[in-house]
């Protein structure tokens, strides 16, 4: 038998899935992939078998589990302590969860709007004093979600380099070691900058007072009546710091690029910015950087004539799915005017991304300001000089060179 | 229609409120409620939409 189509691969356009899945979806909506270390696990395909299956609590999202599919080699070491929020089942999961539900609700989000556009009005300024031309990654698609996100933890956003720089090993280190050493430091980090808030919370900041935030309310409600201890809510600082600035970084950048390789899109969302929000959506399904949502299963599971056994690894490629055009008509084009509700950018089931409305009014805010302040923004390089991050990692620009006006 | 909310299930993803915010909203804690009224006779076209988007399967939309 041939040996099954191996997963992840690299995309060969920045904003289409690798054109090696495309036989997958053709095949049905449950196939087999073979992973880097030649085990395998089954891949979703299907929009409808995706939403059920990530419904489906026979599904489980612990990392520890041996069964555990993993997309890399980086990631082997990654099971030895628990990964809080995505990486735990239900009833921890709900514990967890529940504490922050309050911070992402849709008012509070619509509270920080203020601030985000500041953030992003600042950027902006610099940009255009110091341009064209400028490289956008740097000096505003990262910048934009990991100040705000520093704002809304109380991390002093000065530590920047020192965190982007662990998460990017994390996430894209070269081995194993690479990536648990840059988790074990930004652990080392966050559990020192708790236990300054602890002391500050008990009265006593001294010189090693840090900036308010969300971490410094559940260092006093939750460490304070017990319901959260240190380590679990050093844990969830890590997640929620890395998940607040990568993602939204990689779709303010990779959204960016698609916009300009795209004209008639471009000029669409100009001559209507009312629209940004639909054009936000539609880029949250067009791009899906956070394809390969991962799971195992505890026990047997039917779907599509198949049967998923325990222990096997369930991969959902978000990618694929949201461009099934029994779902989405034209699925391979970006339109900004379609309807994309439904997407599974951010996932779907108990795990759906908790910032998932922080960062769409990121996107919104960012987007918007973008355009409006740089009309005749466009690629400093020819678009296949634009170097993306690999396949088996959150999908994104490394670097993204533009330039304006006469530049 | 007449509309009830899991807020033992819900999430606090807010799909609800952004599909159909003429019936859905968020209390101060960020669970989703319906708005004032809303519990019965709600003809909103979003309605089942929103009930399909929600990802925890919160709200059930039943005919009167």
């Amino acid at each position: 038998m041939a040996q099954a189509t191996p997963f992840p691969q690299d995309r060969t356009c920045p904003y289409h899935p690798p054109t090696g899945y495309r036989p997958l979806s053709e095949q049905g909506p449950l196939n087999r992939v073979t992973l880097y270390d030649d085990s395998e696990a089954w891949l979703v395909t299907g929009h409808a078998e995706a939403q059920a299956l990530l419904t489906d609590p026979r599904l489980s999202a612990d990392r520890q589990n041996p069964a555990f599919p993993l997309l890399a080699r980086r990631f082997e070491l990654s099971r030895r302590e628990p990964l809080a929020l995505l990486g735990v089942d239900d009833p921890l999961h709900n514990k967890q969860r529940r504490t922050l539900i309050p911070t992402f609700g849709v008012k509070q989000v619509a509270a920080m709007r203020p601030g985000i556009q500041r953030v992003v009005d600042e950027l902006l300024d610099a940009v255009l004093a110091q341009g064209p031309p400028a490289e956008l990654v740097a000096a505003f698609a990262l910048p934009v979600p990991s100040i705000v996100i520093c704002e809304l933890l109380g991390v002093p956003y000065a530590d920047h380099d020192f965190f982007e720089e662990a998460s990017r090993r994390i996430l894209r280190g070269a081995t194993a070691e690479d990536s648990e050493a840059g988790r074990l430091e930004l652990m080392d980090y966050l559990g020192d900058l708790v236990d300054r808030k602890a002391k500050a919370a008990g009265g006593h900041p001294g010189r090693d007072a840090t900036p308010e935030g969300v971490l410094d309310e559940l260092v006093r409600d939750r460490l304070g009546d017990g319901t959260l201890d240190r380590d679990e809510l050093v844990r969830l600082a890590l997640i929620l710091l890395i998940a607040g600035h990568e993602t939204t970084a990689n779709m303010i950048s990779l959204g960016t690029f698609t916009l300009l390789e795209h004209p008639d899109q471009l000029a669409a969302l100009r001559a209507d910015p009312e629209r940004t929000r639909d054009a936000v959506e539609e880029l949250l399904r067009f791009l899906s950087i956070a394809d390969g949502l991962v799971r195992v299963a505890t026990e047997d599971i039917e779907v599509a004539g198949r049967t998923i056994r325990a222990d096997d690894g369930v991969i959902l490629s978000a990618a694929t799915v949201n461009r099934d055009t029994t779902v989405y008509p034209g699925a391979d084009d970006l339109d900004v005017r379609r309807n994309a509700r439904h997407h599974l950018a951010f996932g779907f089931g108990i795990h759906q991304c908790l910032g998932q409305n922080l960062a769409r009014a990121e996107l919104e805010i960012a987007l918007h300001s973008l355009l409006a302040r740089i009309p005749d923004l466009r690629l400093a390089v020819p678009a296949d000089e634009i170097r993306m991050k690999p396949g088996d990692t959150i999908q994104g620009l490394v670097e993204l060179p533009v330039t304006w006006g006469r530049g | 229609m007449r509309v009830s909310i899991d807020t033992d299930v819900c999430i606090g993803a807010g799909q609800c409120v952004l599909t159909a915010p003429g019936v859905f909203t968020q209390d101060d804690d960020g669970f989703s409620e319906l708005l004032p009224g809303r519990q019965e006779g709600v003809e909103d076209p979003m309605l089942r939409e929103a009930a399909r988007a929600c990802p925890v399967q919160a709200i059930t939309v039943a005919t009167e």
